[in-house]
């Protein structure tokens, strides 16, 4: 088990964000955490990534327990993140940006490998591998995010809404690159409102509702799931 | 197509500015340190009345131009040096680290107290250390100071912070207000010791004569300088950059962004309390009328209008802020008028911060990083409304 996830309950102020869930990633898989806006996706991708400090319950990952741990810490460990918004550093270069993914590593070699990995994935951050971030248009910027997080080298990358805000033709592209990250050997999860494309790239997938998931199951299951064709695909 | 147009608009937006300064980095390495070096004797050449004679504006004996007439222009010079080495060291927290201190100028008074202290004859401590020996006390106690105050109050960000640094420079000056103990209050510290040095038996650094403090100044604000720099091209410095830009991103880049912050707040203490202990020996006394708030708006109003982030920014917007008044002031009362400039120097910068605030939010001379980080933050701001 790569990372497992036990009654996480976590606070805004006084209220309950999350409501004690739990939730697995083995290694080699592709999981998705579909739900509605404010269902908690974000939220838990911050307590995961170290963002969001936990009220109660666990988070293990890779077999060692990091509830408690600093965020800069789990990234060492090889949770890297593409965070909501994408978090671009808009007066960085593209190369800056994707350099600062590396910011805790020292091997110089593997860095230069990883760089060439990641342009080959996004032919357009090397022509753009100049200009700053902030003048990207939004999928470049999704681009960049993805490719920084890759930089980190991680064993679980964390995807939070890789699709929002991009052309329907751009989805898909960004869709197939996660799939072929995934074919590479990183463990994906990710975050997403756009149902149809996660739950078909997913091996499997959670459902979160209001805090809480109300159901789990293969990405194909819950596709063909009435109640959550009903409430995510859009299928009457 | 939509990409092109953000691309240009970006580009645009760091105005002339940025056309001489890529001129300049253009230029080959020997030809800039050459320019640097010449502009270096230039800045030690500033205290000579004869300078100003050879500058070719005929207006007779009793008047030269940008030579204070008020003010004795190497004191005045000094005054400016060290409000300059002040900005050099708030430009780190709030340039490098985009932490916003208004309370800076307590580092500046703790500097200054432990100096004084330490030194006069008249201080309860009643050690009296050279200056010398004071001054890496001073630079010591100012770092320990920026990890207390920096320890608990940067978990906070932006506004909060803002408000807990600006409460703690109030919170020092009281203090050194009410305290009858050892900060002597309104009386002050009295007898605080020169800088060291003789020359035929004469001090270097007197009371007459302000030159040398200037000299001293300038050449400590050349060294911190260096030092601050290299620092930026660091890997700490893309850790500062990178915090300054997006804290969430960069803490799951990897960066412990609470130590890279309280580096930066107690490197920028450290740097203020020089500044302090260079100021208190040449005073020579100091109460706590020499820390008011004002101040610590005017050095971050100093730095913002210099452009945040880019040290020659910090110092041009610090030497503008304070030398200017006091020439101003000069030239008022040479043309037989009877108002003082620099009694409306807050006022004054004031309405010019806010005029650059909306045309030129980056400063006069700013980073292109700056540039686009602003650019992004205005599309932010649109998209938002």
């Amino acid at each position: 088990m790569l990372l497992e996830i036990k009654d996480l309950t976590l606070e805004y102020g006084r209220i309950e964000a999350l409501h004690g869930i739990s939730l697995e990633v083995e290694q080699g898989e592709i999981v998705a955490l579909i739900g509605a806006n404010g269902a908690g996706k974000t939220t838990t991708m911050r307590a995961i990534s170290g963002l969001r400090p936990v009220a109660k319950g666990s988070i293990v990952f890779d077999g060692q327990d990091i509830t408690k741990l600093r965020a800069d810490k789990r990234v060492i460990l090889g949770v890297g993140q593409s965070p909501e918004g994408r978090g671009v550093f808009p007066g960085m270069s593209v190369m800056e940006n994707l350099e600062i993914g590396a910011y805790t590593r020292r091997d110089k070699a593997g860095i230069a490998e990883d760089l060439e990995r990641c342009f080959a994935l996004f032919p357009r951050l090397l022509e753009r591998r100049k200009q700053a971030g902030g003048t990207l248009s939004g999928g470049e910027q999704q681009m960049l995010a993805v490719g920084r997080a890759l930089m980190t080298r991680p064993k679980l990358l964390l995807l939070d809404e890789p699709s929002m805000g991009l052309a329907p033709m751009l989805i898909q592209q960004i869709f197939e690159i996660i799939t072929e990250i995934n074919s590479q050997g990183t463990t994906v999860l990710v975050v997403e409102q756009n149902a149809q494309q996660a739950l078909s790239r997913a091996h499997r997938a959670y459902v979160l509702e209001t805090g809480s998931i109300v159901k789990s199951g293969t990405g194909q299951e819950l596709l063909n799931d009435p109640s959550v064709k009903d409430a995510y695909l859009g299928v009457a | 197509m939509s990409v092109d147009k953000t691309a240009k608009a970006g580009s645009n937006g760091n105005g002339n500015g940025s056309v001489l300064k890529s001129r300049w980095e253009n230029m080959p390495k020997q030809f800039r340190w050459a320019g640097m070096i010449a502009l270096v004797i230039f800045l030690y050449l500033l205290p000579f009345k004869e300078f100003y004679l050879y500058l070719g504006i005929p207006m007779g004996d009793f008047y030269l131009p940008f030579y204070t007439a008020r003010t004795e222009m190497a004191q005045v010079l000094f005054d400016t040096a060290v409000f300059v080495l002040l900005a050099v060291g708030l430009n780190v927290v709030v340039g490098f680290a985009g932490l916003l201190d208004l309370g800076y100028y307590g580092f500046f008074a703790i500097g200054a107290y432990t100096v004084a202290l330490l030194t006069s004859p008249e201080s309860r401590l009643d050690v009296t250390w050279p200056w010398l020996a004071a001054v890496p006390v001073a630079v010591i106690v100012t770092l320990i100071g920026g990890v207390i105050l920096g320890g608990p109050t940067l978990r906070l960000r932006g506004d909060y912070l803002a408000i807990v640094t600006l409460g703690f420079a109030e919170m020092i000056r009281l203090y050194a207000a009410r305290n009858e103990g050892i900060l002597q209050g309104q009386r002050g510290i009295p007898s605080i010791p020169h800088p060291p040095g003789e020359v035929n038996g004469d001090a270097i650094f007197g009371v007459t004569d302000a030159r040398p403090y200037y000299w001293l100044a300038l050449t400590i604000i050349i060294l911190v300088v260096f030092g601050v720099r290299n620092l930026a091209r660091s890997r700490v410095g893309r850790a500062w950059v990178a915090i300054r830009e997006d804290e969430d991103a960069a803490q799951i880049m990897g960066v412990p962004t609470f130590l890279y912050k309280l580096a930066a707040f107690a490197i920028g203490a450290a740097v203020g309390g020089l500044s302090g202990a260079l100021f208190a020996g040449n005073r020579g006394f100091i109460n706590s009328d020499s820390f008011l708030l004002e101040n610590s708006i005017l050095v971050l109003a100093a730095v913002v209008l210099g452009g945040a982030g880019n040290i020659g920014g910090a110092i041009v917007g610090a030497a503008i802020t304070w030398y200017l008044p006091e020439w101003l002031r000069g030239v008022g009362s040479s043309l037989g008028l009877e108002f003082d400039p620099a009694e409306y120097r807050i006022a004054v910068f004031g309405l010019v911060l806010i005029v650059m605030m909306i045309f030129r939010p980056q400063g006069i001379i700013a980073s292109k990083r700056r540039a686009a980080e602003f650019e992004d933050r205005r599309k932010e701001a649109v998209a938002s409304e």
